[in-house]
């Protein structure tokens, strides 16, 4: 695909102005990645959450390809009966569009947690589709609670910082490589800043046959407390600082270290995300001094982890 | 109302089939596009049998076999907004795994068929049958046809259907089979041909699918202003079902001789007592009605077929005349003045200026035997209660108390 | 505004793609960015665009017309999140209070 910027500004766009989700929302640019993405008709699942709560409110959609939202659990398995049922149409010879492609889309909760076994079984059937998740770190639609992609120390309204906690005191699930276990044919992580290595991946997810899974990161200044002109920063920052380090994984077993990230000569220190988010703040107290550098003790040993998996120094 | 069983017209074979055998053969002959469906006793030789079909290249369906029941369903609507004919089975426990996303087929207006084997609801877990499950599911927007033996099964299955694909209703459809009862028992059923069925059911003609020549946004966010406003269109095409569930019936007759009607009635012209239930206890009803009859007791059987949308005008007329109408059912509503069907009987005689007297007996929880004696003990409470002028709301009948 | 069950399609379907366009969401804004055409790169020789591509609300219109590169904020939609100006490597825009 061209990947020269006139071509990709002239992307016809998928989510249209209008939409109402927060000023600074960092999921309609991811979207916007997405469409720069795309190779032919395409069809979009989006679970619950607030991308699709926010895109479509009756009588105003903003999506201007086809698009279904069905419940919040079961986005991927949406989208396998979409696949089957496009699949078998052409067999019998009475569908028009000789290639689909599906997209599936779920925020954290829907596909960390809640949504999980019907994405695990979908990658196991092995349908031919592609789902992103767009993690913002918590339920944001439903008022910032703590989910599975939630980061240690992360305050939200169910895991508030007070007198006895930090936060969250649990690690963020690996999804990506959860998901790579499924030795689906291809994985990767990506963020909006990096936009390049974005569309470069999420094209080659289209690409592949078999399902593949993008793991966007995406900044909500309403959940994160930070102000709305920060959140592509921010994802610059969750790549610099080793929070969303980028890179795929073919089949389940090759790692390979995006351009970003292999070329950080060292990860900056956390902190940086942190302090730009007032879910953090707590953490920037004496009495949690301690376990804020725990956490920059486990980002590092997960960064060494990963580079040690891409063979990379 | 009597159904009509009579010799099929055109030649197809005639095999001994369980009711889910039968159920599967139909959405074989149907031409489904999408099967997918989770395993649960006693619905799972539906997708056992099916999936054989597709190893033996039998079907060109596109079978899903999910990791969930709620997935099930998910993919069903999934497959059907993108135009495709699909069907799934379940039972019990799954059923109720698939709650949610029930009221998204039928709010979402997905004519996806649903084969249900009934089956009582843990706790404590059984897998015999009652009717909680399907009850359980009444308001979920699905129609839901109850049907008496593995014949009606087949015959129902393929005319749910052109029920549920009908422009006019593009609505889900539960076709329900008592578990085990029916579901695991071989009766004799007359098969049709592959291409009568074939021109019988037709090609799915989809209304707004997902196509990419014309991006449409399906199941967005409705608010107070208008989310109010699709419930009235659902209910209005809930309400059409009884036309088109008719001229298809007529069509089905025409084509094998065989129709049910939305009820069924046995005896009940000059009776006094109407014995009012469906699926597999009417069955034993009749043959208790035969027994009473030639002891000079004017008794007859309703057997209802469609519960959704109930037929109440219709029923009404047909039970006015009777001086009670005794209500066997298997399905229990902890708390409520009365069961499921004797509360929709009830509403339905409501208005008439002459009211029968109504007994609800619940009977068969968890695959409790329902056997004649058991029929004849609640005709003969009913006729005490008539005597008195007065019966008790509901009560249970066939367990030790 | 509102419309009768008789009168929408069915089951909550939005039939008109993008139609959310008839939702301006510029009301929403505080601040305003103010472009100056000076030092930007689109302007100089239609590179960068970073802007454009980072905006949420597809808020900046870029163009070319007769060789030349042109630039025009959407203030119907713009929310004023203030994305453009900090990421533009230019320092080109600045945001104004409304
Ligand atoms: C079965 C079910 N449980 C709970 C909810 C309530 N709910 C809706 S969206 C949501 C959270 C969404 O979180 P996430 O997937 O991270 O998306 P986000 O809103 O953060 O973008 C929850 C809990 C629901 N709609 N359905
Ligand atoms: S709450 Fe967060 S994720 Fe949701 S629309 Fe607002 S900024 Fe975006
Ligand atoms: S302020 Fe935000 S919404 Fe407005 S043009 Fe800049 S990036 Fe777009
Ligand atoms: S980011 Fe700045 S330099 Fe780049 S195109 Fe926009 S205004 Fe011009
Ligand atoms: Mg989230």
């Amino acid at each position: 695909m061209s990947m020269k910027l006139k071509d990709l500004l002239q992307a016809p766009e998928v989510l249209g102005s209008g939409h109402r989700m927060c000023a600074g929302c960092g999921a309609p640019t991811v979207m916007k990645l997405m469409g720069m993405s795309l190779r032919g008709p395409t069809i979009v699942c989006n679970a619950t959450g607030c991308l699709e709560v926010a895109t479509t409110i009756y009588p105003y959609t903003a999506w201007k390809v086809p698009w279904i939202h069905v419940a919040f659990e079961n986005v991927a398995a949406v989208a396998s009966g979409i696949v089957e049922g496009i699949n078998a149409m052409q067999e019998k010879g009475r569908y028009k569009q000789e290639h689909v492609d599906v997209i599936a889309l779920g925020g954290d909760g829907g596909t960390f947690d809640i949504g999980f076994g019907a994405l695990s079984g979908a990658l196991e059937r092995g349908h031919d589709f592609v789902y992103m998740v767009y993690d913002n770190g918590a339920y944001q639609n439903t008022g910032i609670q703590r989910s599975g992609a939630t980061l240690p120390g992360q305050e939200t309204t169910t895991s508030w910082a007070g007198k006895a906690e930090p936060g969250k005191r649990q690690r963020k699930k690996p999804i990506a490589e959860i998901v790579a276990a499924h030795r689906i044919p291809y994985v990767a992580t990506v963020d909006p800043f990096h936009y390049r290595d974005f569309i470069t991946k999420f094209r080659k997810a289209l690409e592949v046959e078999g399902p593949a899974f993008i793991h966007a990161f995406s900044p909500c200044p309403r959940g994160w407390r930070s102000e709305s002109s920060k959140t592509i920063e921010l994802a610059r920052l969750a790549v610099e600082t080793g929070i969303h380090p980028l890179y795929e994984i073919i089949d389940g077993e090759q790692y390979i270290m995006s351009g970003p990230s292999k070329s950080l000569k060292e990860l900056k220190p956390v902190d940086e995300f942190m302090k730009l988010q007032g879910q953090f703040k707590h953490l920037f107290t004496p009495q949690w001094e301690d376990f804020r550098k725990q956490v920059q003790q486990q980002i590092t040993a997960d960064w060494e982890l990963l580079k040690k998996k891409c063979g990379v120094e | 109302m009597a159904a009509t069983v009579k010799m099929t017209k055109p030649k197809g074979s005639i095999e001994g089939l369980t009711g889910d055998a039968a159920i599967a053969y139909a959405l074989k002959q149907c031409d489904i596009d999408v099967l997918s469906a989770y395993p649960i006793t006693p619905q799972t030789i539906i997708v056992e049998d099916y999936q054989r079909f597709f190893a033996e290249g039998q079907v060109k369906t596109k079978v899903i076999p999910v990791e969930s029941e709620h997935s099930a369903m998910s993919a069903c609507i999934g497959a059907s907004a993108a135009g495709a004919r699909v069907a799934t089975a379940s039972a019990s426990a799954g059923l109720a795994l698939m709650w949610e996303v029930l009221y998204c087929a039928s709010g979402m207006r997905q004519p996806i068929v649903l084969a249900v084997a009934n089956r009582a609801l843990s706790a404590p877990i059984n897998i015999h049958n009652d009717w909680s499950d399907s009850y359980g599911a009444r308001d979920s927007g699905f129609i839901q046809m109850y049907c008496q033996s593995c014949q009606e099964a087949y015959d129902t299955t393929i005319m749910s259907f052109r029920i549920a694909e009908n422009h006019n209703v593009l609505l889900p459809a539960m076709v329900c089979i008592d578990g085990f009862i029916l579901s695991h028992n071989v009766e004799r059923v007359e098969l049709l041909p592959d291409e009568v069925v074939r021109d019988f059911v037709g090609v799915r003609v989809p209304v707004q699918p997902l196509d990419t020549d014309k991006p449409i946004t399906m199941g967005p966010l409705c608010l107070t202003d208008y989310y109010f406003e699709f419930k009235e269109q659902e209910d209005k095409a809930m309400r059409e079902v009884f036309k088109v569930y008719k001229d298809v019936e007529a069509e089905f007759q025409k084509v094998t001789g065989r129709s049910y009607g939305m009820y069924e009635t046995y005896k009940t012209k000059d009776a006094d007592i109407i014995m009012l239930t469906h699926s597999s206890p009417a069955g034993t009803a009749k043959a208790v009605v035969d027994a009473l009859r030639e002891q000079g007791e004017k008794v007859g059987v309703l057997r209802m077929k469609l519960f959704r949308p109930f037929p109440a005008a219709e029923l009404a007329k047909e039970l006015s005349s009777a001086k009670a109408v005794a209500v066997f059912e298997k399905c229990l509503s902890f708390g409520a003045p009365t069961n499921p069907l004797a509360l929709e009987v009830r509403t339905a005689l409501y208005d008439l200026p002459k009211k029968p007297m109504v007994t609800d007996f619940v009977v068969g929880l968890g695959g409790r035997d329902v056997p004649p004696a058991t029929i004849v003990e609640g005709y003969n409470k009913t006729k005490q209660y008539l005597e008195k002028g007065k019966a008790p709301l509901y009560e249970t009948l066939g367990v030790r108390k | 505004m509102s419309k009768k069950s008789s009168e929408i399609p069915m089951a909550g379907n939005i039939l008109e793609p993008g139609n959310a366009r008839e939702y301006k969401t510029g009301g929403w804004r505080a601040e305003r960015p103010k472009h100056n055409p000076e030092d930007c790169l689109w302007i100089k020789n239609g590179t960068c665009a970073l802007c454009c591509i980072f905006c949420p609300d597809n808020a900046i219109k870029l163009s070319e017309k007769d060789g030349k590169f042109l630039y025009a904020y959407d203030y119907d939609y713009c929310k004023g999140c203030g994305i453009c100006a900090n990421e533009c490597p230019k320092s080109c825009i600045t945001m104004e209070a409304e």
